[in-house]
């Protein structure tokens, strides 16, 4: 525990650890609008498009310097979006086709690219790998103030364009049959997701990007049904899993931070597919347990009052091979034990016969009828 | 001679790449024609999963197990995509960028903490190292043949054995894979078949080009040959060559240049890709934009007689029959007014005479046509 205090008192583990969630609240705020709008493998290509981007930023400024790699990665990312464009307008080959096409030839002169500034050599290409898999220790002092400001912006922006952006996001028909520039619009928020990419490298490199660009949003999404709830969580998961694995990763020698975030995130979408309230993969079970229980109840309770209505009689005595004949089979000891406990139902002897007979209480019948919609008509007799 | 041929380090590293290439067009003709693309992106990913997992099981490298692993993690990947996507938690694009991503960042995750001092690094799992692939040979015929040579031989003879035996059902199942189901051709075994073998592929191929470069090969010249033909045994073949052009062309260049060889290669498929998009016969932007031309141009025409006809032998034909009425009336530009012109002179629709343009016959029965479409040859509809 004491490690862990001193490393948090450390200003560098400070730094990375701001940086790296604030990279992971851009991320998840921007991913949200990726997912909903069925682009997270978009997200994938371009996140790769930005490699030959990053060696270009840093051949024209000569240094590490991270504006103009930055600058680099979003011009090609931008170049890549445009590619995916007239591929998928202008020929009939398939969007995925597409990405992969984009993914791989910009990846591949990316790795080119890289393999020439490295031959240059010089010390500050070193740098260059870390953009591979992320290294958020990197992050330098000037960069926070680069991010936050990038950060402040795609938060404006979201907030600005917020009614916009749901209706393109969830029906883009309606909204052009509104008036709105759909096109401009949807535009704007693929430049997001590339700016996203962007800033996101430093942290997660480019082959894993992707994920914690749709991860966050995936797991905010089972949690919740209103959009603005979906992007604050998001944020919320992409900050954590970004600060987690800069902890993680910067306590444990030579491990890059991109897999321990991206495994961090991942966990978190895994447990939020199972146990999500209302969506949950359990949850689901769960309440389709609940709801064949229910049905098994209500079939046990209607067969004791159809048998009582037809012999005219409130406390009729059913055995329990009647009922089983009455429900084309015997339901589980549980099953009556649990009415019991519910006070619907109540076990009786019924002499000289020896087997348990059950026949309804009060409370039993008011149940029965209320699930068959009718009013109850065991007291006056036969239907 | 075969001995000098084996011992020369381009020859070898030229094989390599002319072999992966091979092999991975074969398969990726179809996957592109599936819509499956992206699949290969997350096996080619996650099968560095399944290569790390054998490795600490039985601490190979490479051979029969690690083809088996990496053919299972393929699969699996597959499985738990679609397993995520069905249940309709999250859309099948984010499945994809889901799955592979948490695979491929525990596997980065085993390496760095595993297994530092092994050649399974984090940077030639994702960009190969295919100049040394002479380096780890195996003794075949009493002379020593590179691994990765051996293994990608084998590959190249499974995945040309399956597709010239499954060729009918290949093509069925990527065309109309209802049909394929209803005649009992198993589309989804083999789905998972060219899966299975993408995946066994991918771990071949990935000591030469890495994971990234693999999807380079299996998408690009197969969407490229795309463009140029609409006929599958001519795709394939097309495809096939053109990735062994690339692997040569990338090869001769790399060394040039001094840069990755793979990523060179990788390059090279995309130019192809990119000279094919602007020069297809049919399906190019430059056939697309010649057509469109010569469409506007005929329209032109039309419009042009109908503008003669509509004016011929009346008091304004002096005044509208002429060059100038169709720039300032039509509002044409000068040159796309003189273009129609010379192409209806061309097609005897007009001629000049006395400073006018006036109809001939065919011009006027063309005319006439466009007047009334449905009288004409076929005699007044209303007798």
């Amino acid at each position: 525990m004491t490690g862990l205090t001193e490393l948090l008192a450390s200003g560098i583990v400070q730094r990375v650890l701001l940086g790296a969630a604030i990279l992971g609240a851009i991320s998840g705020l921007l991913g949200a609008f990726a997912v909903l709008r069925r682009q997270s493998l978009l997200g994938d290509a371009l996140a790769h498009a930005a490699l030959p981007g990053v060696c270009l930023g840093f051949l024209i400024a000569g240094a590490r310097d991270l504006g103009s790699i930055l600058l680099g990665a979003f011009a090609t990312g931008a170049l890549a979006a445009l590619c995916m464009m007239v591929i998928v307008r202008r020929t009939t080959l398939k969007t995925d086709a597409a990405l992969g096409i984009v993914l791989s030839v910009f990846f591949g002169v990316g790795v080119v690219l890289l393999t020439h500034v490295q031959a240059q050599g010089g010390a500050a290409s070193a740098g260059l790998g870390s953009f591979l898999f992320g290294q958020a220790a990197a992050i330098l002092p000037g960069d926070l103030w680069l991010m936050g400001a990038i950060g402040l912006v795609s938060l404006a922006l979201v907030l600005a364009l917020w009614k916009e952006m749901k209706l393109v996001s969830f029906d883009p028909g309606f909204a052009s049959a509104q008036g709105l520039p759909v096109t401009a619009i949807e535009a704007l928020m693929t430049v997001m997701v590339a700016l996203a990419i962007v800033v996101g490298l430093q942290l997660v490199g480019v082959v894993l990007m992707v994920a914690l660009l749709i991860a966050p949003a995936a797991a905010a999404r089972q949690w919740t049904r209103s959009l603005g709830g979906m992007v604050a969580l998001s944020a919320g998961i992409g900050a954590a899993s970004g600060a987690g694995g800069a902890l993680v990763s910067a306590s444990t020698r030579g491990l890059a931070t991109g897999p321990v975030v991206v495994l961090i995130a991942s966990a978190v979408v895994l447990i939020s597919v199972l146990v999500a309230p209302g969506r949950g993969i359990l949850w689901q079970a769960l309440a389709a347990r609940r709801a064949r229980a229910r049905i098994g109840d209500g079939r046990v309770l209607a067969a004791l009052h159809g048998l009582a209505a037809a012999h005219d009689d409130a406390g009729y005595a059913t055995e329990r091979g009647m009922l089983a004949a009455a429900l084309g089979g015997s339901p589980p000891a549980a099953r009556f034990a649990a009415l019991e406990r519910r006070g619907l139902i109540r076990s009786v002897m019924h002499p000289p016969e020896t087997t348990p007979h059950w026949e309804l209480t009060e409370a039993g019948h008011a149940e029965a009828a209320s699930l068959s919609g009718r009013p109850d008509t065991a007291d006056r007799g036969a239907p | 001679m075969i001995a000098a041929f084996l011992d020369s380090i381009p020859a070898m590293i030229l094989l390599t790449g002319v072999l992966v290439g091979a092999s991975a067009a074969l398969l990726g003709s179809f996957l592109v024609l599936r819509g499956n693309a992206m699949l290969t992106d997350a096996i080619s990913h996650s099968i560095v999963f399944g290569i790390v997992v054998v490795w600490l099981m039985t601490s190979q490298i490479s051979g029969p197990v690690q083809v088996l692993g990496a053919a299972v993690t393929g699969v699996l990947t597959v499985v738990l995509t679609e397993l995520l996507a069905r249940s309709r938690l999250v859309r099948m694009d984010a499945a994809i960028g889901l799955v592979f991503p948490a695979l491929f960042a525990a596997g980065v995750i085993l390496i760095s903490v595993h297994a530092r001092d092994v050649h399974i690094d984090v940077h030639s799992v994702l960009l190969g190292e295919i100049g040394f692939v002479w380096l780890h040979t195996v003794p075949l015929w009493g002379h020593p043949v590179p691994v990765a040579v051996a293994t990608l031989s084998v590959v190249l003879v499974v995945n040309l054995g399956f597709v010239l035996v499954f060729w009918k059902e290949l093509k069925l199942a990527s065309f109309d894979p209802g049909l394929a189901a209803a005649l009992g051709f198993l589309p989804g075994a083999l789905h998972y078949a060219l899966l299975g073998l993408t995946s066994v592929t991918a771990v071949a191929a990935f000591d030469a080009v890495g994971a990234i470069l693999f999807i380079a090969f299996v998408i690009v010249p197969p969407a490229t040959a795309y463009l140029l033909t609409r006929r599958l045994w001519l795709m394939v073949v097309l495809a096939v060559a053109l990735s062994v052009a690339a692997s040569l062309a990338g090869y001769a260049l790399a060394v040039w240049w001094n840069v990755s060889i793979a990523g060179m290669m990788a390059s090279m498929t995309g130019v192809w890709f990119a000279l094919a998009l602007a020069f297809a016969p049919r399906h190019g932007l430059a056939a697309q934009a010649f057509r469109h031309r010569a469409q506007r141009l005929d329209h032109d025409c039309r419009v042009l007689v109908a503008h003669l006809f509509t004016h011929e032998n009346t008091p304004a034909m002096p005044e509208e029959n002429t060059l100038r009425a169709l720039v300032e009336h039509l509002h044409w530009s000068t040159p796309r007014a003189r273009a129609a012109i010379l192409r209806a002179h061309d097609r005897a629709l007009i001629e000049r005479r006395d400073g006018l343009l006036v109809l001939r016959p065919k011009g006027r029965a063309e005319a006439e046509a466009l007047h009334e479409p449905h009288s004409g040859p076929r005699g007044p509809e209303m007798a």
